[in-house]
């Protein structure tokens, strides 16, 4: 926890992997309870040095049961996790070196804000000298200096969390893994919490495994993500990877908004049938992994859609669909328009330059897009 | 604000009992809905009603009289003299003061040992556990105490300091159990986790964690299991021998049998030192901090 | 958990086994139940303690109902005040709250000069199941003020100033509005009262008379004098069965779980 001055310019979303960090694998990670689906079913990843991890999924997907499995407050039903090459299969969570952040803070009661702070080095018998050298360093970087004396129930919710934050990283923890840590947080210091854990991850350099049901946290905090679902990764990616090109229907739709064409038809070769109209899936102009066969929807990002007044207007080589103007709401950056899509008149949106005040509800026009920013994804 | 620090320990403890079930609504504008005098006068004289025997004593402890009676016709110590050299008198507080902290001592063991044990547990052992608990709390004590001498006869062990301290350390268990129980009710087990994420084994838990936060309730059921203890009087009537007699027993024997006044000094020096020792609580409840 | 284990060993093991006994001595028989019916003794002295556990509960219930009234209408203060009071007999010892009744109610005593100043002369409440019933009231007053003050409080009395509004006079208004708002309160404290009153033993013996004797000293009396064993076990099975019954019973109305927490924190009133 020796650390430099705040340095605020840094780029955000990229972390240097600092050599600090430890590498965490898991292997065929399983956890059954004996119900009928195992709560963690067969997880095998790795999570690099000094990497953002995050773990997303909606409850119940076993990303909060991985995480314990981790921490060691699980035992592992099948398969082996390895911090740095060396199974801990084995260790009890008192000696496997991580910090660990809750939603509820989980600080002493009884125990100041120094004495909640120092307590995993006097686990570790540093000395009174040192403790106090390093509650002071790490206390003035989450921006609690002088707090030292006050208990956790006379602090603000943020403040708390900043403290336990403080606790978990003040020992030089392996990697500090953090459950749902601004679930209890309301919306705006939620935000700047972000920004804190965020700023402290550079700094410390450390591996971060986080957990959160929030995309729009686990897009702004992560270097990659692991998307959970049902006790199995769906997907794993750098959020852009996984907001740009999605897998899985289940992926698309769980983080951000989508448009979603449900396949009836066979893609046959490089085209593919919808509402009577025909489309191009060409791989060339399609940037896909997944094959022509298991495609079961396209599914394109409202900022791609593009609308225009009749197919005259649809430049060639683009896919379009015919639409109904359900709805336009000014957002301020942009006019979000809600749509008809077909004669199935299925839900989607788009977005409108915001001074674009042409459409209103009822209108009939073309909704199209590019093939090279469509996804064609599995079930 | 964390949920632990901020629910009260709700009914650990004689005062709280009387903060747990509140909370009516305050009514203001007296004049508009003035409390009715009748009621008032109701309301004193029921007072009266509960404190009425606990006051006499204190003045009959210092009559010296050889009877009892009240009011008392002058004022001296002697009945207070009599109970400190009287070996039937003193012997038998000694008695009863031991008997009290073995007893208090086991069920305080035993009960955290349980209270920690059933609050991880769930389901219908847990509940079969507190419904037990609930049996032994509501048995009358005469119906125990005769089938306790009965079992006692057959063990060989009535008349014994291990017999009294076995019955009384039964009886004030789930005392401790209530207490701590309410304790632990208000106490985060994640706190748990997070301990042993800093590094904390299970021990250092339990006594740098878990004990400060259920602390209160320890004290408060070792307290209570002490202080039935030392007023059990019922069990200790049928236990009894003629070499081991505990001070409410002897007491009985005062009114019943030798109708010795020292019995109100007796009585005076109990019911302060009982008052006294269920304050600690109380205070020790300031010591911890509060938003 | 092996510790719970062991101590409620202790506990029930005796409770067991005199159910055993009662059953099994001499032969396996339920002699020793049918004896307690026909004995002419045991019926009538559990008649006399169910009346006297009715009266007392009829007391407690008529002093308790306005003190805990009274309670939801001062001001937080006298509230404080008033609820040690109530408390107070919780931590008075057993012997010496028995002592002071003993010395207020016996004749040439306070209770008894007030009355014979009053022009009745030759009141001696001490040896009387009335001088009993006093004393039994006082001790488990708490048990009626406790659960009825939980279920005042949360009546919104303006409720009654509607009714009063609306033209019905103050007895109706409580008659109609109040009291069957607070009938949760009133079971579980007459539930209690009457339960606790059953075993009770050491005012009895003193305050009461010999020839006016409840179950708790007949429990004794077979036991201690008699040696009859099994017929007193077969009893005190009987008594802790109804006890049992009642309190199950209690259990089934609202908030009477929070008044036995009462009894359980609150101590010693249960082993009176």
């Amino acid at each position: 926890m020796t650390t430099t001055a705040p340095s605020e310019t840094g780029d955000a979303t990229t972390t240097s992997a600092s050599p600090r960090g430890t590498q965490i694998r898991l292997d065929g990670v399983t956890k059954d309870y004996g119900l009928s689906i195992p709560a963690v079913d067969r997880v095998t990843l790795s999570i690099e040095p000094g990497e953002f991890m995050t773990f997303l999924g909606p409850s119940g997907s076993g990303k909060t049961t991985t995480l314990n499995l981790i921490a060691g407050f699980e035992t592992l039903s099948a398969g082996s996790i390895a911090f740095d090459r060396r199974d801990v299969g084995g260790l009890p969570p008192h000696r496997r070196n991580l910090g660990m952040l809750f939603q509820n803070y989980a600080l002493f009661p009884h125990m100041t804000v120094a004495q909640n702070v120092a307590y995993p080095l006097r686990e570790r018998r540093v000395s009174k000298s040192e403790i106090t050298r390093r509650v002071g360093d790490v206390l003035e970087l989450v921006q609690l200096t002088g707090r030292d004396n006050h208990y956790p129930s006379q602090l603000s919710g943020g403040q708390q969390q900043r403290v336990a934050l403080a606790r978990a990283i003040v020992f030089d923890p392996s990697a500090l893994l953090l459950d749902e840590p601004l679930g209890a947080l309301d919306r705006n210091l939620r935000a700047a919490l972000q920004a804190e854990i965020r700023r402290i991850h550079r700094e410390v350099g450390s591996t971060f495994v986080f957990v959160t049901h929030d995309q729009e946290e686990a897009m702004n905090l992560s270097d990659r993500i692991a998307l959970f679902r049902d006790g199995r990764i769906e997907q794993v990616g750098t959020p852009e990877q996984l907001y740009r090109h999605p897998d899985t229907l289940f992926a698309a739709r769980f983080l951000g908004d989508s448009n979603v064409f449900e396949l009836d038809e066979r893609v046959v070769g490089d085209r593919v049938g919808w509402d009577g109209r025909a489309w191009s899936v060409a791989p060339s102009t399609t940037s896909t992994a997944v094959s022509g066969e298991s495609a079961t929807a396209i599914v394109v990002r409202p900022e791609d859609l593009t609308i225009a007044a009749s197919d005259a207007d649809v430049p060639t080589g683009a896919n379009a669909v015919s639409a109904v103007v359900r709805d336009v709401e000014f957002m301020g950056a942009y006019r979000a328009v809600t749509l008809g899509l077909g004669a199935a008149d299925v839900t989607g949106t788009a977005r409108l330059d915001a001074l674009d005040a042409r459409l209103g509800p009822g209108d009939r026009v073309v909704a199209w897009w590019s093939p090279a920013r469509q996804r064609l994804v599995a079930a | 604000m964390t949920a632990t620090t901020t629910r009260p320990a709700s009914s650990d403890s004689v005062a709280d009992a009387t903060a747990a079930p509140s909370r009516p609504p305050h009514r203001r504008r007296r004049s508009a809905d003035p409390v009715p005098w009748w009621l008032i006068a109701i309301g004193v004289v029921v007072a009266g009603y509960f404190v009425l025997p606990t006051v006499i004593v204190i003045p009959m402890s210092f009559g010296g009289s050889s009877s009892f009676q009240f009011p008392p016709k002058e004022f001296s110590l002697a009945l207070y003299e009599r109970f400190f050299t009287d070996p039937k008198w003193i012997g038998s507080l000694g008695n009863s003061l031991l008997v009290a902290v073995l007893a208090a001592l086991i069920a305080t063991v035993f009960g955290t040992a349980a209270a920690v044990g059933l609050n991880a547990l769930t389901g219908r052992l847990a509940r079969a556990m507190r419904t037990l608990l609930m049996i032994s709390m509501v048995t009358p004590a005469i119906v125990l105490a005769v089938a306790v001498y009965i079992s006692f006869l057959q063990w060989r062990i009535t008349g014994t300091l291990g017999g009294y301290v076995l019955a009384h350390a039964t009886i004030g268990l789930p005392f401790v159990l209530v207490a701590v129980t309410s304790a632990l009710g208000g106490f985060d087990r994640r706190l748990l986790r997070a301990s042993a994420s800093l590094g904390a084994t299970p021990l250092h838990t339990f006594l740098r964690v878990t004990m400060p936060l259920i602390g209160r309730g320890v004290v408060t059921g070792a307290l209570f299991a002490f202080v039935t203890s030392l007023d059990e009087v019922v069990i200790a009537l049928f236990l009894r021998s003629p070499t081991f007699q505990t001070l409410p027993v002897q007491m009985y024997t005062a009114v019943t049998v030798e109708v010795d006044p020292t019995i109100a000094a007796a009585s005076s020096l109990v019911v302060v030192s009982v008052t006294i020792l269920l304050l600690i609580p109380q205070l020790v409840r300031r010591k911890t901090p509060r938003s | 958990m092996p510790a719970l284990a062991l101590l409620s060993v202790i506990l029930l093991v005796p409770l067991f086994s005199s159910l055993v006994r009662s059953l099994s001595s001499p032969t396996w028989t339920l002699d020793n139940y049918a004896h307690l019916f026909t004995d002419g003794v045991t019926l009538t002295v559990l008649g006399r303690t169910a009346t006297t556990a009715l009266i007392v509960t009829a007391v407690a219930l008529l002093l308790g109902y306005p003190y805990a009234y009274l309670l939801t209408r001062v001001g937080p203060r006298a509230r404080a005040v008033l609820l040690v009071v109530v408390l107070v007999p919780f931590w008075t010892s057993v012997m010496a709250r028995n002592f002071a009744w003993l010395v207020l109610l016996q004749r040439g005593g306070p209770v008894s000069e007030a009355f014979a100043f009053l022009g009745m002369p030759d009141v001696v409440l001490s040896g009387t199941t009335s001088g009993v019933t006093i004393a039994m009231s006082q001790v488990l007053l708490p048990f009626m003020v406790l659960p009825l003050y939980s279920s005042l409080g949360g009546i919104d009395r303006r409720l009654l100033l509607a009714a009063r509004g609306l033209g019905s006079s103050p007895i109706v208004a409580f008659w109609k509005i109040y009291w069957p708002l607070s009938r949760g309160g009133v079971v579980a404290g007459v539930i209690l009262v009457f339960t606790l009153s059953l075993g009770f033993y050491v005012t009895p013996a003193l305050i009461g008379s010999p020839q006016q004797s409840l179950v708790a000293q007949l429990l004794n009396q077979r036991t201690t004098q008699l040696l009859d064993f099994a017929g007193a076990s077969a009893l005190g099975i009987v008594v802790l069965v109804v006890t049992l019954l009642l309190v199950a019973w209690a259990n089934r109305f609202g908030g009477t779980i929070s008044a036995i927490g009462v009894v359980a924190t609150s101590g010693e009133g249960t082993k009176r």
